[in-house]
């Protein structure tokens, strides 16, 4: 355990040292990727062990910044679970990263990207092997500030910058109340994990309110909740993908880990509002999030969205869990909890690969939107594959992965109609259509996000031009896909084990609810079961079935390749078919309650006659509820307090050296009058 | 008989009575609009023209296109091992429960829909666009019918569901158990492309849905998507005829009681064909944008399903 978590440290150390060193060449690039991959390996394999119940792993090195206390690191199952999705991100990512970034060959910004993604791999890593204050809020400033440079390293495009100061913004307004919250839980004393539950215990009932919901925000900041998203689709967008294929992938999941560490061990869960509050904010983010997707031109933009809705999925399986303890329905607590840990891998999975296929099609067309994308499964077949087969998963479809979950969720929300509150039966019957409307929006949204770019006639030069991406970003893409297939097929020996270690955080004996029963899995009740196996195995079987005996006893003509049917139309033009904004606008419309669309049509008619279009130009903009009316004012009453700060920087030494000798007399004044020395 | 082989079996059995279903329905229909109307075994004879046939594949189309037939039909197959067409326990019960069964559909329509968007046509997209926009609406109803189920049974497990009514067979009237059945009724019209949501006899590419995705089809895919379209309309029969009265289903398995349970079987499927060609006759197809009120009238009715069932528990 001990050499595996050295070679992981040491796997990314090497990889920033090799970026640093070797150059801006190929031999830098591919060293910190190799190295970079060794790292990830040794970081899932010391993930797998102890999730597996392998001897507990820790780690204490008081020399590491003794002046503040020292380093602890140690890992249980909690913490494996996100190392290990970290580190199922991180090497795709890493190996995809190389030939993404191969284009920046002999620029400096190889070296600081090289550098800065192993770094924050490395400090990404470490959070969830975090055991104490100030190794945990090390390691996750680390990774934010980190991540803050990748954001920023195509600095010179123009709305790179602005999507990196928000970032920044809210990355920090997070930490402050994550501050916040660690320095009222701290009794004094070391602050490892284990003193901080001794001394959660003993907080009274207001202040662990206050922690919790310090926590929620600080944590919510990173994971996207809604109203705290708006970085989301401003920073995945001007990230390289592969960074934004980690920060969706696993980042915005350390928010998810830094909930339940604090919330469920630390504090040791609390009163039932606080579940209600999660589930509320985890549907809200669920809903919205997708209704933001659905109507989104840019696919890496709609691919923010869609983390903002499965990190709400998420985190209404938390919710779900943090209220079903707090009505000591512990077993389906353990429940709720494995499947939102269970889709929090899975989305980490096809989240990395949907990226990577977005930042494939960026590299090949250069945009983004998919109004000018199309017909890209021609040029580009095996991203389009794997974008097709993200796609099904993340729409929750079965046999993959993402249905899996989702099932595992919905029976998860079941048993909490026999509660013993009305009210608590009322909210989960909610939160139930919620998800159900969230999985069906979502299987449109993906619709929409592969038929448009993918299918069809290409809709500009570029996209006809495409280009298949080359083999190391295909890898990285592959991986990932066969993963999805592989959470999906041994979900049954997976859930179990994500199941054992969710038991003991809801207070629960392991090994918690069996939920194993062969190649099916079960609810801790045994009544409703699904075999991911079974259907995937028989979904295939039947198709091949299907296929032979069309192939035997239908006509055997050749096919006849003819023209696309148009009612007579004498040429086709991509000008004819729908858009993705044409895909969403029957949603849209049914939803015009919550978009606010704005229209723009201008018409310009030919100067003899009315009869004659010259051309028409629309412009549509739904209306952004969190920008203006939440962040809008704050942002305008922070810019005011600031100008009215600015009065002081007048840029004069001598009224500088007056603030210095004010402060000294103040300060001297304020001594002798407490009498201090 | 095996347990084992009933599941090829059940499949067999609603692959060879779909089409029939479906002309039935269009049989009825005539006569109910006093036409001569077509024999009911004429989708039989369709089926076998098509798959006769040559196929004609626009050169805008990818090989998505060529498979989406096969995913769509292998989808829809998969679901009758699932469902409790025949019997109760089902032999592969175990493998999936009415989520599965939702979610398998959903997984056909979303190849559909791309197969759609594939050839680059204006109608394709459109229908898409449209099927997909009513599927997602749909979802929550369906959810919420599966929980109000669900909690009578204690399970969502399909066959669990059946034998509690079974057994039980007071529970077939409970409110819960009606407003449940009313809403997936509701959900039905829509997930099939019934009036009033979709005309499936229509021949205005403008108002169609369904068949606006398909319109690029020929030959044995048409036929594949039209044999699955007439597959999932028994699908969803069968489970408004067997979930919520399940007599006439066989619980052990001998030949008398199988060949029982296909005659019952013939008999609901009818009787559900009959009201649907009743409803067709009578209404008209709503708007577009008139859809969602449908269905957030069969969500009501799924929200008041559960509050039944909860309040009776």
């Amino acid at each position: 355990m001990r050499a595996l978590f050295f070679l992981m440290v040491s796997g990314y150390a090497t990889g920033a040292a090799a970026s640093l060193v070797l150059g801006t060449g190929p031999l830098a690039r591919w060293t910190s990727t190799l190295v970079a991959v060794v790292g990830a390996a040794a970081g899932l394999g010391l993930a797998t062990g102890a999730s597996m119940g392998g001897a507990a792993f820790s780690l204490e090195a008081p020399d590491l910044l003794a002046s503040a206390g020292g380093l602890a690191f140690g890992l249980d199952g909690l913490g494996a679970v996100f190392l290990a999705l970290t580190s199922l991100v991180a090497a795709p990512s890493a190996l995809y990263g190389a030939g993404y970034s191969r284009a920046w060959d002999g620029r400096p910004v190889q070296r600081q990207a090289g550098f800065m993604l192993n770094l924050f791999l490395l400090s990404m890593s470490l959070v969830p092997l975090a055991d104490g204050t100030l190794t945990f809020l090390l390691f996750w400033e680390g990774m934010s500030l980190s991540s803050y440079f990748l954001v920023m390293t195509e600095a010179d495009r123009p709305e790179v910058s602005g999507a990196g100061q928000w970032y920044l913004g809210m990355t920090q307004m997070g930490l402050a109340c994550l501050l916040g919250a660690f320095l009222l839980m701290q009794a004094g004393g070391p602050a490892t994990f284990a003193h901080l539950r001794a001394a959660g215990a003993m907080l009274p009932a207001g202040t662990r309110d206050l922690v919790f919901v310090l926590a929620l925000i600080g944590f919510g900041s990173k994971a996207g909740l809604i109203p705290l998203h708006v970085w989301l689709p401003r920073a995945h967008p001007a990230a390289p993908s592969h960074v934004s294929a980690l920060m969706s992938g696993a980042m915005i999941k350390m928010g998810v880990y830094g909930l339940l560490r604090i919330g469920l061990d630390v504090l040791g869960g609390g009163p039932a509002w606080w579940g209600a509050l999660v589930i509320g904010l985890g549907a809200l983010s669920a809903v919205l999030g997708v209704l933001y997707a659905l109507t989104e031109d840019d696919l890496k933009r709609l691919l923010a969205y869609s983390s903002v809705e499965n990190i709400g999925v998420i985190v209404l399986g938390v919710g779900a869990a943090f209220l079903f303890q707090s009505l000591q329905m512990l077993p389906a607590a353990a429940f709720a909890l494995a499947a939102a840990l269970f889709h929090a891998v899975n989305h980490a999975a096809f989240k990395g690969l949907l990226f990577m296929g977005a930042g494939a099609v960026l590299h090949a067309t250069g945009t983004r939107n998919m109004n000018r994308l199309g017909g890209l499964i021609r040029g580009m077949p095996w991203t389009a594959a794997c974008f097709l087969l993200g796609s099904v998963a993340i729409a929750g479809l079965p046999p993959l992965n993402g249905f899996v979950s989702e099932w595992l969720l919905f029976q998860s929300l079941l048993p909490g109609i026999g509660a013993p509150s009305p009210l608590v039966a009322v909210l989960m019957v909610l939160a139930l259509g919620m998800l159900a409307l969230t999985a069906g929006l979502a299987a449109a949204c993906f619709v929409k996000a592969f038929g448009i770019t993918f299918l069809a006639i290409p809709r500009s030069p570029e996209a006809v031009a495409a280009h298949e991406a080359d083999r190391s970003m295909r890898t990285g893409m592959i991986v990932l896909a066969a993963a999805c297939l592989l959470l999906s097929v041994g979900s049954f020996v997976i859930f179990p084990r994500l199941s054992t270690v969710a038991a003991p955080l809801v207070g629960l004996p392991a090994p918690g609810p069996v939920v194993r029963a062969g190649l099916t899995l079960q609810t801790p009740d045994g009544l409703a079961q699904m075999s991911p196996v079974i259907v995937t195995v028989g979904l295939g079987l039947v198709v091949l079935v299907a296929w032979l005996a069309v192939k035997r006893f239908a006509s055997r003509r050749p096919l006849r390749v003819g023209e696309t049917w148009g009612c007579g139309r004498v040429v086709q033009t991509p000008r004819m078919e729908y858009t993705s904004t044409a895909f969403a606008e029957p949603l849209r419309r049914i939803f015009a309650e919550f978009y606010r669309p704005t229209e723009d049509v201008s018409i310009d008619f030919h100067p003899d006659s009315r009869y004659f279009v010259q051309s028409i130009s629309y412009r549509s903009a739904i209306l952004p509820w969190f920008d203006r009316y939440l962040y809008a004012p704050v942002i305008a009453r922070i810019r005011f307090w600031s100008e009215r700060v600015l009065t002081l920087q007048s840029g004069s030494v001598h009224a500088y050296l007056a603030y210095l000798v004010a402060a000294l007399v103040l300060l001297l004044g304020w001594l002798v009058v407490t009498g201090q020395r | 008989m095996s347990p084992w082989l009933l599941g090829p079996v059940q499949a067999a059995v609603a692959l060879m009575l779909a089409p029939g279903l479906v002309g039935a329905i269009r049989w009825m229909k005539a006569r109910l609009q006093s036409r001569q109307g077509s024999p009911p075994w004429q989708p039989y004879l369709e089926l076998r023209k098509l798959f006769a046939k040559e196929v004609v594949v626009s050169s805008n189309a990818s090989w998505l296109f060529r498979a989406a037939p096969f995913i769509v039909f292998g989808s829809t197959v998969t679901v009758t091992l699932l469902v409790p067409l025949l019997t109760v326990p089902l032999p592969l019960g175990g493998a999936g429960d009415l989520l599965v069964v939702v979610y398998l559909l959903l997984l056909g329509t979303f190849f559909l829909a791309l197969a759609g968007l594939d050839p680059g046509s204006p109608f394709g997209g459109m229908g898409a666009s449209r099927e997909m926009t009513v599927a997602a609406l749909a979802e929550p109803t369906v959810a919420l019918a599966i929980f109000a189920l669900a909690w009578g049974a204690g399970s969502t497990n399909l066959g669990q569901i059946a034998s509690r009514t079974l057994i039980t067979p007071s529970e077939a009237l409970a409110p819960g158990h009606v407003l449940a059945f009313a809403a997936i009724f509701l959900v039905t019209l829509a997930e099939t492309g019934r009036l009033p949501v979709d005309n499936p006899s229509t021949h205005l590419e403008l108002t169609m849905i369904h068949e606006a995705m398909v319109l690029e089809y020929s030959g044995r895919y048409l036929a594949l998507i039209e044999w699955a379209a007439a597959l999932k309309l028994l699908v969803f029969f069968s489970l408004l005829g067997n979930l919520f009265a399940p007599w006439g289903v066989a619980s052990a398995i001998t030949p008398g009681a199988l060949l029982w349970a296909v005659l019952a079987l013939a008999l609901k499927l009818l009787a559900l064909g009959g009201v649907i060609a009743l409803v067709e006759t009578h209404i008209a197809k709503l708007r577009l944008f008139r859809v969602p009120e449908l269905l957030s009238a069969s969500f009501i009715l799924a929200l008041l399903a559960v509050t039944a069932s909860f309040l009776v528990r």
